[in-house]
């Protein structure tokens, strides 16, 4: 939900998320942005200065289509492609109501611009927050269908015909009482000099031909021939390669560099001092990497050179110990507690975590007096144009971002820490400049999922069912450095997202307590808010089943009762898990639900524990309702991919500190799931004619509380600290 | 000059003996296909072939390459494991972000052409040196069985 709660901050339906993306809702919503996307969406066709090539023949209702006459129709993308399919799902959504198939449109990435490309659900440039289909699903084909109608007006006009005869099909318009036929490309010219309409008619989903398809990606076919160019592979001519390495304690900053064995090397150009890393720059990345290798560095380790995770820990524990900032509260939490039967109380942690993604952090920069060129992949474009900009001292329409397709974001690429030292650096060299961080820079520079110090107690009543909650968050306000508008009142949306119980409770209190550790930054990390607060609430209700004497599937359907699609999610993972018929021996099985990101999802994990301690996860069964559906192919690989990406973590991730310095390198010491450790995954979708929720993180937040609660199902052993990793080793 | 052999060309290169083949391909040849990961050939995402063999390109030096046959990314669609391997990665859309790809290509290309049949273990085995972060490894599975069908 994070991201999209921004602009949508009152739930008007009991059981949680509600999008709203109703006409009405996104003029409002859009006015209140600033009345940004109404331009974005409403371009008068005549005097616009703005957007991009303006040609007589061009035909741009929007920001999002142009057709040319020679009948090529681009689509311009407001959300970037890092792997959830966004570039297929976006150009389906515009495709639909434009009547074109998707092999005739060509794509181009979005400058920055947050008037033209503000993700409507959050009033600014960003791809995250698993907001892009949620964001798009009613702006993008309506208009799609602008465009179409537009077109079709055009033909009418040229045929003398009443436009309701006409129909638009791929690519064209079509007179169905004669056969004739117009292409888009033939009418361009016709349609821009039409008045763009201010109401379309949206087709009804059951009508939908290409929508809720599993169409085959656009992007796809680049990626397995070796074509398809990431941040990391643009080449500018005159280009120099540079290797960078910072303050390996944050806060440190750069003493002293002896380069004299760096500089005779073959191919090394020269070095770059900033306050706080030191640059190599080369003909290649070979001769960067040895020059760097090559200095003499003296750094001044800086306030942070004590912190460890030892000391950051302790300090948290201590924090969490005094009353938090009220964020949420129902009923009466004392008097709760004080009628009833029992109470349990528990401790959770979850550990710092980078992020890894396979594309280390990159940026190629041209600084001119001029003006400004990146090439980068990033999820915040109008953010890098930003960045550049202050550096630079140029005024942000000199600064032009070229976006790539990203390996990996994860949440790293909402940060534009790297476009920032990369544009310093370039700043320093004569010439366009790749700026390539090694994997040992990009683990230990990262912006870190917050570690969690969380105190949990609840009351029972005679029956083992929970009447008081209470939850008490303690550590980093990640928002409040990354979006500080939305921390106010001493707390922030993302921090506490996820910690309202789905479940019927009369009595809830959740408090917060900022603690920023000290020695690095915290950041987006997949899932956010929800990764952690899930794990914590999915693993204590667990401990209260257990309390209670009640199998755990049974206890969560006891207390779901008021949110129906919650409940659904759960019954059909259930049903598909074969919950309560017996398992193989040896195996233990686990459950978790969630509501996030605006869907409805049920986990149920089957594990194994080795005699040495090793949990291996053998099965997941994971059951969805994320509403209606783009590409039903994408779901599925979201699901299984996020799945993935959280067993990693749970198993064995997690960054810690010594000395101010983060412990981890590289693959070796922050370990990641590999094929041959990889479970049967299978997922069911619930379905749905509701709003859709999103996709890209909702597989990531529930995987790990079904492992540990599986793994308690087995052993008896409650984890309530991750990573799991050597916790089941016995003694 | 070091002349290396990169899928069937022959290329007189001014480069260090010890420069890794990864840096050779992607910023002296502009091969960009073949991607940088690690550097300690523990991601695999420098698959390359050498005699048709995969190897780390990360941690090979150029100088050990001499004389031999360089496969990448870029030409394995012109032989036929490396074809059947592209068509099976799209017919199950493997692919994700996709910069973990190329070297799962490789490696998958490699395994299917010295074993037209592997079993399920033989798969985990050959591939477990490609990390994925978007986790596809459950397609990359179903994608090989589907290419070593298609005989």
């Amino acid at each position: 939900m994070g991201l999209a709660r921004l602009l949508n901050p009152t739930n008007d339906r009991k059981d949680g998320f509600s999008i709203g993306i109703s006409r009405r809702a996104f003029l409002v919503t859009s006015a209140a942005a600033g009345g940004g996307m109404l331009v974005g969406f409403y371009l008068p066709q005549l005097g616009r200065a703005e957007a991009a090539p303006t040609s007589a023949d061009l035909f741009t209702p929007n920001a999002f289509i142009r057709i040319r006459p020679d009948n090529s129709v681009t689509l311009v993308m407001p959300q970037v492609e890092m792997g959830q399919g966004t570039y297929t799902s976006m150009s389906m959504l515009i495709a639909e109501e434009l009547e074109v198939d998707l092999a005739q449109v060509t794509l181009e990435a979005a400058p920055p611009d947050d008037k033209l490309y503000a993700n409507p659900l959050t009033g600014f440039q960003v791809t995250g927050g698993s907001t892009s289909v949620m964001a798009y699903w009613e702006p993008l084909r309506r208009a799609g269908a602008t465009a179409r109608v537009m077109l079709i007006a055009a033909a009418a006009n040229d045929w003398s015909v009443n436009p309701q005869s006409c129909r638009a099909e791929k690519g064209a318009v079509v007179d169905p009482a004669t056969g004739r036929r117009l292409k888009y490309g033939e009418l361009a010219d016709a349609a821009a000099k039409l008045p763009v309409p201010d109401k379309v008619a949206l087709k009804d989903p059951k009508d939908f031909t290409l929508i809720g398809t599993p169409a085959k990606r656009i992007d796809t076919p680049d990626k397995v021939n070796g074509k398809a160019q990431f941040g990391i592979d643009a080449i500018v001519p005159g280009m120099k390669i540079a290797a960078v390495a910072a303050c390996p304690v944050f806060g440190g900053k750069l003493v002293n560099v002896d380069d004299s064995k760096a500089m005779v090397i073959k191919g090394v150009r020269q070095v770059v001092r900033l306050d706080d890393a030191v640059a190599v720059v080369g003909d290649h990345m070979w001769a960067a990497m040895q020059g760097l290798a090559a200095l003499d560095i003296d750094w001044d380790d800086g306030p942070n050179a004590n912190v460890s995770t030892a000391s950051i820990v302790e300090q948290m524990e201590i924090a969490s110990q005094k009353e938090g900032v009220v964020a949420h509260k129902e009923g009466d939490i004392a008097k709760g507690m004080t009628d009833s039967a029992r109470k349990v109380e528990a401790v959770y942690e979850v550990p710092f975590l980078a992020h890894a993604a396979m594309e280390p952090m990159n940026c190629t920069v041209h600084v001119r007096e001029d003006g400004c060129n990146i090439w980068v992949g990033n999820q915040v474009v109008s953010r890098a144009q930003a960045a550049a900009a202050q550096v630079t001292g140029l005024p942000p329409e000199k600064v032009q971002v070229h976006n790539h397709l990203i390996g990996g974001g994860f949440g790293r690429r909402l940060d534009v820490d790297g476009i920032t030292q990369a544009v310093v650096i370039a700043k320093q060299v004569d010439g366009p400049v790749k700026v390539i961080w090694s994997r040992e820079e990009d683990i230990q520079h990262d912006v870190y999922k917050p570690y969690f110090f969380d105190r949990m107690a609840a009351g029972l009543d005679a029956n083992g069912a929970p009447i008081a909650w209470h939850h008490r968050i303690t550590g980093s306000s990640v928002w409040a450095r990354w979006l500080p508008p939305t921390f106010k009142n001493g707390f922030d949306p993302d921090t506490i997202e996820g910690a309202k119980p789905p479940y019927e409770l009369p009595n809830i209190l959740l408090d917060y307590v900022r603690h920023e550790p000290p020695g690095l930054t915290t950041g987006n990390w997949r899932g956010v808010g929800p990764t952690h607060n899930i794990f914590v609430v999915e693993s204590f209700i667990d401990e209260l089943a257990a309390a209670a004497k009640k199998d755990p599937v049974e206890y969560r359907r006891g207390l779901l009762g008021k949110s129906p699609r919650v409940l659904g999610a759960l019954n059909l993972a259930a049903e598909k898990a074969g919950w309560g018929q017996p398992l193989a021996p040896g195996l233990g099985r686990g459950v978790s639900v969630q509501l996030a990101m605006g869907t409805y999802l049920s986990q149920i994990a089957e594990v194994e524990v080795s005699k040495d301690g090793e949990v291996s996860v053998r099965r997941v069964v994971c059951a969805l309702d994320c509403g209606m559906v783009v590409n039903p192919d994408t779901i599925a690989a979201q699901i299984e991919g996020g799945i993935i990406f959280g067993i990693s973590a749970a198993l064995w991730g997690e960054i810690t500190l010594k000395n101010g310095r983060v412990e981890q390198n590289n693959f070796n010491d922050y370990r990641v799931l590999r094929i041959n450790e990889t479970p049967l995954i299978e997922v069911h979708l619930v379905k749905s004619t509701e709003a859709p929720g999103g996709i890209g993180e909702p597989g990531t937040i529930g995987i790990a509380p079904a492992m540990t609660n599986a793994i308690f199902a087995l052993t008896g052993k409650r984890i309530r600290k991750l990573p799991i990793k050597d916790q089941l080793r016995p003694v | 000059m070091t002349t290396l052999r990169v899928n069937g060309q022959e290329l007189d290169l001014d480069i260090p003996d010890d420069m890794p083949l990864l840096w050779a391909l992607r910023d002296v040849v502009g091969l960009t296909g073949t991607k940088f990961g690690c550097g300690v050939a523990l991601c695999g995402a420098c698959t390359v072939h050498l005699d048709g063999r995969p190897i780390r390109s990360c941690i090979t030096p150029v100088a050990s390459v001499v004389g031999k046959s360089v496969t990448t990314i870029e030409a394995i669609g012109d032989t036929p494991s490396g074809k059947k391997i592209q068509e099976a990665w799209l017919g199950i859309e493997v692919v994700q972000c996709g910069y973990c790809q190329s070297g799962q290509i490789m490696s998958a290309a490699a395994l299917i052409e010295n074993n037209p049949n592997p079993t399920d273990a033989e798969i985990d085995a050959a591939m477990s040196g490609n990390i994925c972060r978007c986790g596809t490894y459950p397609r990359i599975r179903a994608a090989i069985k589907l290419a070593s069908q298609s005989a």
